[in-house]
């Protein structure tokens, strides 16, 4: 189990991470998501033991091992850019870290041929051994990275954007292989990455960075379907932010009224923003919605993107099916009505409320589609 | 010819093409050849003059020339300074160009532009310069004078200020490949459980390899053909202080030609086997 407790680190005034804690639990796949600059690959340097924190602590097993030079951590780290050795063979680079043991730790020539062999064979780069790095391709240098890094049986792996640097059908296969390797060895991961799909599809629970702090730590599903601050609303897909405002128990979306759940509406009045999820958006001819001009549409698959405008001239996207969208046949120019059927309302005071059209849609609710589409795993 | 006429349009298209091609091609030869005519006025004929005047009377003579003591020590102590100034600035090369490619520091830049001042110092202004520090009357002249301590027209000088002269050149490329490679590779091995020392040899070495091998034989030349500065600080003694540069001119003004020239053919020869070596050595790293 990994412990981090309270960490920060400043880079000549720029604070990468403040006040960081966190639990990695045995066996488990945690992704750090955040921008560029939001201090995940920090957080995952200082727990190798390449970076130092300048305040906090970090535990593995519950023994402090802040202090602990990386090479005695026991992690295998893989880098973003791989950071093979490249003047060793493919064989060569898997054996480093059993090779440079002190010699009473060291195993024999023969064991340690045999363990690069197994790896090999499990990343399926067998036939590679002797190639040099510079000969392989991005997937397979990502694939001798791994293997590399797991040759030394570390209890813990470190991935920096482990599929980065791959196009996007590499990238796809790798992260699923990713995800199996993963549940076959046990071992406990922790990745970073930007990319939402990615964290949502690989790990078992996701922590959400911002500006050097954690903003929110949860399973893929809870992550998306209950952010708990505008940030991860923002980062986490595609998502309209309407003003909004509050009286008499009310939540007033431009000329929308979206009603509170039992017992929890504020009371008073109030500011704040709505956000609302493409795929959460009807368009209405008539009825009740914010008044829109349509826009553009972008036909993406088995569901349509529909960009539009509000009345101060924000835009705002809608995902239909593209049954739905034939049946409206929308032109360009044209105004409508958009009506979300449920939004995320945080005010300006830092409440939070899950609010829901209270006239019911005239239109049948349409599925979540792809842009929604997260996998649920493992219970 | 005859498709032309039957295919005006089609064929005054080529035509142009053709000529504006004969052009350049003529463009070419002209720069290549000037090229080489050039390269051989400036370069090969003062080489191959070297080689002829110091054959001029005969394979003896020039033996003798040689094998005079005051030349064969000549090439001893120019021998002698390259060893001693080779590894040391090897050594500093490596430590300077690791500290500014691996750290974040103060005063980094100023220290890139330390390393790279002999490149832009007239090498006497620095022999000058030592002589003014260490030299009887200079800075540390008196304290190294109670001591009985000889810097100034001795070894102790020259090789101080060959390793002034040449100090830039094993940094320099070193340091250009270091940045460029960045310290992923070192992290990966130390995360690996490969100790500093260990990170070193087996990574950070094997990949400067190249870079290290050219800038040891750039420094090397230029070490066993520093003129300026080491005129400066030598002294001039025959048979002590002079290297083969100086021995070539002190001969030289001898009315010594065919001894002058003998020395420079040892130098000439010294160069060409560094061409040869440089040469091998680029081709190599390419191809690794």
């Amino acid at each position: 189990m990994i412990e981090v407790r309270e960490v920060s680190r400043n880079f000549g005034g720029f604070q990468a991470l403040n006040n960081v804690s966190l639990n990695v639990e045995q066996g488990e796949l945690v992704a750090l998501l955040g921008p560029s600059g939001s201090g995940k690959t920090t957080l995952l340097r200082i727990i190798a033991g390449l970076d130092f924190a300048d305040t906090g602590s970090i535990h593995f097993d519950g023994k402090d091992a802040t202090a602990v030079a990386a090479g005695d951590r026991q992690v295998g780290f893989v880098f973003q850019h791989f950071a093979l050795f490249r003047h060793m063979t493919v064989f060569d680079n898997v054996a480093f870290g059993l090779k440079v043991r002190k010699r009473s730790a060291r195993p024999s020539k023969a064991e340690i041929a045999e363990r690069v062999n197994h790896l090999l064979r499990m990343v399926q780069l067998e036939s590679l051994g002797k190639r040099y790095p510079a000969q392989l391709s991005g997937g397979q240098r990502q694939r001798v990275a791994l293997a590399r890094a797991l040759a030394t049986e570390p209890r813990v792996l470190l991935l920096d954007e482990p599929f980065g640097a791959l196009d996007a059908q590499v990238r796809k296969e790798l992260r699923r292989w990713l995800r199996r390797l993963h549940d076959e060895l046990g071992i406990t991961g922790v990745f970073v990455t930007h990319d939402q799909e990615e964290a949502l599809e690989v790990a078992d629970r996701v922590v959400v960075m911002n500006k050097g702090g954690i903003e929110q730590v949860g399973t893929p599903s809870e992550i998306y379907d209950n952010p708990a601050t505008p940030f991860v609303y923002n980062f986490l897909g595609h998502v309209n932010a309407v003003p909004a405002t509050v009286s008499g128990g009310v939540a007033h979306l431009g000329g929308l009224r979206m009603g509170f759940a039992e017992g929890e509406a504020p009371e008073g009045v109030g500011a704040g923003t709505a956000f609302v999820r493409p795929h959460d958006v009807e368009i209405l001819r008539d009825g009740d919605g914010i008044l829109v001009t349509m826009r553009h549409a972008v036909v993406l698959g088995p569901s349509v993107r529909v960009e539009m405008e509000l009345e101060n001239g924000q835009a705002i996207e809608a995902e239909l099916t593209r049954h739905r969208f034939t049946e409206l046949g929308l032109e360009r120019g044209e105004r409508v009505l958009a009506a979300p059927r449920r939004a995320q309302l945080f005010l300006d005071d830092g409440r939070q409320y899950t609010v829901s059209c209270l006239t019911r849609p005239v239109a049948p609710r349409i599925v979540p589609s792809a842009e929604g589409g997260i996998r649920q795993r493992r219970p | 010819m005859a498709t032309a006429a039957t295919l005006p349009t089609t064929s005054a298209v080529p035509r142009q093409i053709s000529r504006k091609a004969r052009r350049a091609a003529w463009t070419r030869r002209i720069l290549i050849g000037l090229a080489f005519l050039l390269t051989a006025l400036f370069l090969l004929v003062p080489v191959a003059v070297i080689f002829q005047q110091a054959f001029a009377r005969g394979v003896p003579t020039f033996w003798a020339n040689i094998t005079h003591p005051e030349t064969l020590h000549a090439i001893w102590l120019t021998v002698l300074v390259a060893l001693i100034v080779v590894p040391i600035n090897a050594f500093f090369g490596l430590c300077a160009a690791w500290a500014i490619a691996k750290f974040q520091f103060r005063g980094k830049k100023l220290l890139i532009a330390l390393i790279e001042l002999p490149f832009s110092i007239s090498p006497i202004v620095a022999g000058v310069a030592y002589l003014m520090v260490y030299g009887s009357r200079g800075i540390f002249g008196p304290w190294l004078e109670e001591h009985g301590l000889q810097v100034m027209f001795a070894l102790p000088g020259i090789v101080l200020v060959t390793l002034f002269v040449t100090c830039p050149f094993i940094a320099r490329q070193v340091l250009v490949l270091m940045q460029s490679q960045g310290v992923d590779e070192e992290e990966a091995s130390l995360s690996l459980g490969a100790g500093g020392f260990k990170t070193f040899l087996y990574v950070t070495l094997p990949n400067l390899k190249w870079a290290l091998i050219y800038g040891v034989i750039l420094c090397n030349a230029r070490a066993m053909g520093e003129y300026g500065a080491v005129s400066v600080v030598s002294g001039q003694i025959r048979g002590q202080t002079n290297t083969l540069p100086l021995q070539v001119d002190l001969l030289y003004h001898d009315y010594n030609a065919a001894g002058a020239f003998a020395a420079a053919s040892v130098l000439a020869v010294l160069a060409l086997i560094t061409l040869a070596v440089k040469t091998i050595v680029e081709i190599r790293s390419r191809t690794e």
